[in-house]
Order: structure tokens, then C-alpha cells, then sequence
């Protein structure tokens, strides 16, 4: 009775959610809708009993896509109101769409699994291992039977680090930066000079410090 | 216990909602990558009903990957939006012909 409570109330506000991502004016707006949607399907994952995905749900997908969503949306100075104009004529076609998908979708899934044949028909499950939790079962069948799947998950990750660093990097002119190599070129023969001006003269530095080396003749 | 088929339900209604998303919004890209965000939260609640209700752990580890697959699908998708906006001034993706060879 509390579980179903507890489905209707996650089930019920990750729609609600889902709809405002999809319709909501601000895109600030459809951010913060992401995220409430995100920890309610955190909380789906959590009654169905598997702690760790909505633990990574939470931490993955809050902590870093969406405040990067964030960060984006409120960095770039974008005119949202712009954008917006043609939504009305797209909105009969993507909701007949819609409509034909959901029913679909649910007749399929549905069928599926009311039918008795869906446990009947599986193939080689690897099943869960009794007394270990979750993560811990996760661990055993990640770090054995999939751990070339897991090395190529992260360099999914390395890929898609280099690509956004590279795609987004760029040099400014005009900005001043260390070069390391030309500092520890710098010999006491390029760097000063000695001079002897006459009284009140003062030293001529307008040409630079090398100018006045070589005009000096000062090794 | 929830039935499967409540959950495959919840997800069959959030992949509508992305694909909605996608095809009213179809001139703000920054939508459209929450959309693609939506669907892949809806195909990660299939992984893991299906996984729990047929005991099979593999549906799980699954969802691992499809999660990883959309952390580096929407960095690399906003540095691309970080660009095009940066060189156009603007993200209306009707303006995106432009990059065709």
C-alpha cells in the first residue's frame, strides 16, 4: 500500500516534470524541471531496489549534466524569446506524434509483460548473487564479465573530455602568459646592462634593456 | 511490489515527453539536448524494471553504460552549442545549414 503510495507519488511528479522540461518558456526553468525529474526517477530506481544506479542518477546527472545544462544556459547571452516564435506551428504535429508513441509504446510494453512468457523467455541472466548488496552485485558482474566494456566506457569519457576542452579552448591575442622556456634562456648578457650616464642625463630606455646592451658595448 | 508494467508505462510516457520535446522545440537546441536527456532517463527506467523484475543483473550494468554514453554525449553536445554560438552570435538550429561542406 505505501509502495504504491510511494510509485504514484515519484511516477506522478517525473511526468509532471518531464512535461514542464518539454514546455516550460525559460530554459532555466526547463534545468530545474530536469533535475526535480531526474530525483524522482532516482526515487523509481530506489523502489525497484537498485541503490546504486539512483545513487549515480543523483551524483551524474544532477551534480554534473545538469548544472552543466545550467552553466551553459545562464553563460551564453541567448535570446530564448527568438527561439520560441515557431513553436505553435510544430505543436499539433508533436503532439498527434506523440499520442501515436505513447499508445504504442504502451500497448507494446503492455503485452510484454502481462503476457506470462516474459521470465519463461529470457536467456543466460545473470542472477543476483543472495546476501550481497546491490553495488556489491554490480561489482562482481562489472569487474569480471564486462570489464573490457567498462575500459571502453572510460574512454568514451577521456574522448568526450579531450573533444570539449579542444572544441572550446582558445588562444586570445594579446594576452600576456609565462613562457617558462624563454625565461630560463635569459643569460646576464641579454637581461642587464651597466651603464654610466653623465649627471643628470639619466638612461635612455625607450629602445628596451637589448638596445641599450648593445649600444653600451657592455658585455 | 510494483508491477513491471507501471514502470514500463512511466518510461513509455517520459520517451514521449523527449520526443516532444524535440519536435516542438525544434529551434532551441538546449532543449532539444534535455529532450535526448529525457529519453535516455526513460530507456535507463526500462533497464533497470526489466532488470530487477526478470533478475538479471545485466540490465543494470547496462544502465550504467547508457548513463556514461549521456554524460559524454551532452558535454560534447554543449561544447559544440558553446561554438556555434560563440562564431554565430546566435543557436537557432534552422541556421545550422550553413556548416555544410
Amino acid at each position: 500500500m505505501i509502495q504504491a503510495l510511494v510509485f504514484y507519488l515519484f511516477a506522478g511528479i517525473v511526468v509532471a516534470s518531464g512535461l514542464m522540461v518539454v514546455v516550460a518558456k525559460n530554459p532555466v526553468h526547463s534545468v530545474l524541471w530536469l533535475i526535480l525529474a531526474f530525483f524522482n526517477a532516482a526515487g523509481l530506481f530506489l523502489l525497484m531496489g537498485a541503490e546504486f544506479l539512483a545513487m549515480i542518477l543523483v551524483i551524474v546527472y544532477v551534480g554534473a549534466v545538469a548544472v552543466l545544462f545550467l552553466f551553459v544556459v545562464m553563460m551564453l547571452d541567448i535570446d530564448f524569446s527568438s527561439l520560441r516564435t515557431q513553436v505553435s506551428r510544430y505543436r499539433p504535429l508533436g503532439i498527434v506524434l506523440g499520442l501515436i508513441l505513447a499508445v504504442e509504446l504502451v500497448l507494446i510494453g503492455g503485452a510484454w509483460a502481462l503476457g506470462d512468457l516474459a521470465v519463461a523467455a529470457r536467456m543466460a541472466p545473470v542472477e543476483a548473487k543472495a546476501g550481497l548488496t546491490n553495488t556489491q552485485q554490480l561489482g562482481t558482474v562489472l569487474y569480471t564479465d564486462y570489464v573490457f566494456i567498462f575500459q571502453a566506457a572510460g574512454m568514451v569519457l577521456l574522448t568526450a573530455m579531450i573533444g570539449a576542452i579542444v572544441l572550446t579552448l582558445r588562444h586570445r591575442p594579446g594576452v600576456k602568459r609565462q613562457s617558462i622556456a624563454q625565461q630560463n634562456a635569459r643569460t646576464p648578457a641579454t637581461a642587464i646592462s651597466v651603464e654610466r650616464p653623465t649627471v643628470g642625463a639619466g638612461v635612455d630606455t625607450s629602445g628596451g634593456v637589448q638596445s641599450l646592451t648593445n649600444k653600451a658595448g657592455v658585455q | 511490489m510494483i508491477g513491471l508494467g507501471h514502470y514500463l508505462v512511466v518510461a513509455a510516457i517520459l520517451f514521449t515527453l523527449g520526443v516532444l520535446g524535440i519536435i516542438i522545440n525544434r529551434r532551441n537546441i538546449i532543449v532539444i539536448l534535455m529532450s535526448v536527456e529525457l529519453i535516455l532517463l526513460a530507456v535507463n527506467i526500462n533497464f533497470v524494471a526489466f532488470s530487477v523484475h526478470l533478475g538479471d543483473m545485466v540490465g543494470q550494468i547496462f544502465a550504467m553504460f547508457v548513463l556514461t554514453v549521456a554524460a559524454a554525449e551532452a558535454a560534447i553536445g554543449l561544447a559544440i552549442l558553446v561554438i556555434y554560438f560563440r562564431n554565430r552570435g546566435t543557436i537557432s538550429v534552422d541556421d545550422a545549414a550553413v556548416m555544410r561542406g
